[in-house]
């Protein structure tokens, strides 16, 4: 059989950086070949050469056989080749059609567009992937699911016999994904090839025919996925087998209630969320998507502003109507969104550092204190083990795990003892989650107060001394950090939905 | 794994922080170039006289174009700096002629105006949530009826006060160097341009300037209070607007009222030719003081090889779309 893709000893070089050393890497049709390695491991760079974004500097790219060098995007959907970007690439405001077609739209004479043709083109594209969506939705009212489906429609409308997916899943909840899994095996049966990036270990075992892992640029192997164990797999992309440490639950009798949130409410996202957490805990946030975490975070810090609900912090009541009031109440909020709500990307570590803090370093006449800035910036860089050539690094060029860390130092900088974090590790590849692990540990054994709201269970349960559930907007339970709970009992209160009469009764 | 991160992040996007010094280099090497050619151009260009006549014509734009830099770096724009500027003007003369109040107290009006009218802006944009093209360009009318009904329609001529038209005109440093007779206007611009950079490399307010245009929402979310920020900035932008306003009735000993719609397209070309990002979060003043000085250079040349009135503008047109296509060929290529 041919081989959709083959590439060997491919390389690449940019200014200074080896980035590909001799890779290879084929994919044959009807297989899900799945790419896995750290952040910076070069799987992207490969991905962009296949698809004609970079060019290679040695090797050979053969597609279906032939050599073939694309040096465009469009050469390489001329090839048969799709990728589905990790961030969608969609026009919310024009319909499903108009978005599958962009630039090659049906035309009737003197150049006026033929919509019915159009709008039955997509829904034979659909057919043909027993896809049940309007070809005249707009983009913007689907789900984010359905408009990943409707990227892979637009792929297939070139006729591409290989899909690359770059994290296809990473706003997808569990229905969804189930959903995208049923579109990939009916793509298998037709004999796409799809290439499939992910940091998702437990979707390799459900959808991924084979596994090639990649490291510092390098190929380390390619194995099957089925009969590979994951820490296998883990093993081969960081180097080293990484063993999981128990979770070991405090004794907090006795301890302070550092912060204590009763009947906090807002419209059908928070309904009626009481919990308290206590000096030196890390209290867990477990539920699906869209069940209220982050929602209930937010209220809390002041970001979004929330109908009723008291909060106390060390025992006294406080008013929080902005973040500046949560601040200034010593919590601190990370959200799972760095780049929108956590950094200022464009600006230097000591600059993100300091961010929360100015006033420490304002003189008179607002003059700032640079140099206790950088001093105060290095002293972070070193405790928290910030991986950046200097303070005057830009943040947007750090990866995921320091740019968290830089996050983390602000709030410790501004004196910040209830921490809120939300999605600790997402985008942050596995050898640098056990060290952000560790480091809220640490935290939590220095006295703060630790939320962490993740939808990865096996991360709740490594870290949570209590776990907090919710559903549909409420708490469900508060369930022992520890061997003792199982993933089961989570899901249990996860999906624990309220009954209708209920609802109507409390809520309208 | 730090050298494996950086890979795939850094090598495609190194060259980008550097970006705007670059177009600085690229816009300062144009001035040099323009100045050359000129002076091949025409034996008239290189004199003493022509080079502060440029310098002259530099000031007032340059002042509006330091302004319109503080508010493009927070992500915004300003299309009210022209207008403000001629209320301002229009503001010191109803106190200075028709109030009859001491020089010092017409300077202090003209800024206050111009400070109280940027935190006009200013608070449509950050409390009100108006996005800045609009507010300003509601407050660029406002400005330009007012001046027309505060005036009657008429100039006020400054002519009962005496020393008005020395603070652009006369020389300070002429007279301690005679043989380099520069403009006040032209120390002016040089001082504000000074204070302006002091305060965005080494204040807290420059420093949220920054802040706000590479990410404001990051910046609310660490508890700091961007609304009021943002206003400051504005008010900022309007005093300086003020000081603008002073250069040019002073410079005319007059105060217009038709004039300064147009001015603010000027002061944005200017900004832009110096390599201020206008997405926000990237700019410096003195990238702006080398874009207003290439089109003064360039209008000066212009007319001094006699090419006529109409074309200078086409020229200048020309120039700021191949400065910013510069710009961006460059970064594609990096990126």
């Amino acid at each position: 059989m041919t081989k959709l893709v083959e590439m060997t000893g491919i390389e690449k070089h940019f200014p200074g950086v080896h980035a590909l050393k001799a890779v290879q890497f084929d994919l044959v049709p009807g297989e899900v070949h799945a790419l896995m390695g750290e952040n910076g491991a070069g799987k992207s760079t490969l991905m962009k050469i296949l698809s004609g974004i970079y060019q290679r500097d040695g090797g050979t790219l053969r597609i279906n056989g032939q050599e073939a060098s694309p040096t465009s995007p469009r050469e390489a959907q001329d090839l048969g080749i799709g990728i589905i970007h990790q961030e969608l690439s969609l026009m919310n405001d024009l319909t499903v059609a108009q978005n599958i077609f962009i630039g090659r739209e049906p035309r009737k004479r003197f150049g006026r567009l033929d919509d019915a043709q159009l709008n039955a083109q997509t829904a034979e594209i659909f057919a043909s992937m027993n896809l049940a969506l309007d070809p005249k939705v707009p983009v913007g009212n689907l789900t984010i699911a359905k408009q990943q489906m409707v990227e892979i429609a637009k792929a297939l409308s070139y006729r591409s016999r290989v899909l690359i997916m770059d994290e296809p899943t990473a706003a997808l909840n569990d229905a969804e994904i189930a959903e995208l899994f049923v579109i990939i095996r009916r793509l298998k049966a037709e004999g796409v090839g799809i290439v499939y990036i992910s940091h998702k270990m437990d979707e390799l075992k459900q959808i991924a025919d084979r596994v090639t892992v990649m490291r510092d640029g390098e190929y380390v192997g390619t194995v099957d996925a089925a009969e590979t164990p994951i820490s296998r797999i883990i093993a081969m992309m960081v180097g080293r087998e990484v063993t999981e440490e128990p979770l070991d639950v405090p004794d907090l009798t006795g301890a302070e209630t550092s912060l204590e949130v009763s009947n906090l409410s807002r419209g059908h996202d928070i309904r009626d969320v009481s919990f308290s957490v206590q000096k030196g805990e890390i209290l867990g946030f477990a539920g699906l998507m869209g069940a209220g975490r982050t929602e209930v975070a937010r209220a809390i810090f002041g970001a979004d502003p929330k109908d009723s609900g008291d909060i106390r912090v060390h025992g006294q009541p406080v008013r929080i109507r902005s973040p500046r009031d949560a601040v200034r109440a010593g919590i601190g909020y990370l959200s799972e969104d760095r780049k929108h709500f956590g950094l200022a990307t464009g600006m230097n570590v000591r600059d993100n550092i300091a961010l929360a803090s100015m006033d420490l370093f304002t003189q008179t006449g607002g003059v700032l204190n640079d140099a206790d800035m950088a001093s105060n910036a290095r002293d972070y860089i070193s405790r928290l083990g910030i991986r950046t050539p200097s303070d005057m690094q830009e943040v947007r060029l750090l990866s995921g795990g320091n740019q968290q860390k830089v996050v983390i130092a602000k709030w410790l900088l501004r004196d910040c003892d209830i921490l809120i974090f939300d999605e600790p590790t997402r985008g942050i590849d596995v050898g640098a989650k056990s060290e952000i692990y560790k480091l809220l540990e640490d935290l939590a054994e220095q006295g703060k107060t630790i939320i962490v709201i993740s939808s990865e269970l096996p991360e709740i349960m490594r870290l949570s001394h209590r776990i907090a559930v919710m559903c549909e907007g409420r708490l469900t339970g508060i369930l022992p950090g520890g061997k003792n709970t199982t993933q089961e009992d989570i899901m249990h209160l996860a999906t624990q939905r309220a009954a209708a009469m209920q609802v109507t009764g409390t809520e309208q | 794994m730090t050298s494996a991160t950086d890979i795939e992040k850094k090598s495609p996007l190194a060259g980008l922080s550097e970006s705007g010094a670059y177009q600085k280099l690229l816009a300062f090497a144009s001035l040099i170039a323009l100045l050359i050619g000129f002076s091949i151009a025409s034996p008239n260009f290189m004199q003493t006289s022509n080079m502060i006549a440029i310098l002259q014509a530099t000031s007032v734009n340059g002042v509006l174009a330091v302004a319109a830099t503080l508010v493009i770096i927070t992500g915004g724009i300003d299309l009210s700096v022209g207008t403000l500027m001629t209320f301002c003007a229009v503001i010191a003369g109803v106190v200075l002629t028709y109030l009859g109040m001491p020089l010092l107290i017409g300077v202090i009006a003209a800024i206050a105006a111009g400070a109280f009218c940027g935190l006009c802006s200013g608070t449509f944009v950050a409390k009100m949530k108006i996005p800045p093209f609009i507010a300003t360009l509601g407050m660029m009318l406002i400005l330009k009826g007012l001046s027309l009904v505060i005036s009657g329609t008429r100039p006020i001529y400054f002519n009962d006060t005496p020393g008005f038209d020395q603070i652009s005109r006369g020389s300070l440093i002429g007279e301690v160097f005679p043989a380099l007779p520069i403009p006040n206007g032209v120390l002016i611009l040089f001082l504000v341009a000074i204070s302006a950079s002091y305060i965005l490399g080494r204040t807290v307010l420059g420093r949220y300037t920054f802040a706000l245009g590479s990410n404001e929402e990051a910046v609310r979310l660490s508890g700091v209070n961007t609304d009021m920020w943002k206003m400051r900035i504005y008010a900022l932008a309007g005093a300086i607007c003020g000081i603008a306003g002073i250069l040019i009735a002073s410079r005319l000993n007059s105060a217009q009222p038709a004039l300064g719609l147009g001015y603010e397209l000027e002061a944005i070309a200017a900004v832009v030719i110096g390599g201020t990002s206008l997405s926000g979060g990237r700019g410096t003043i003195l990238g702006t003081l080398i874009g207003a000085l290439i089109m003064a250079v360039l209008t000066n040349g212009l007319r001094v090889l006699s090419v006529a009135q109409e074309w200078q503008t086409v020229v200048t047109g020309a120039i700021i779309i191949l400065a910013v296509y510069a710009d961006m060929a460059r970064r594609r290529k990096s990126g």
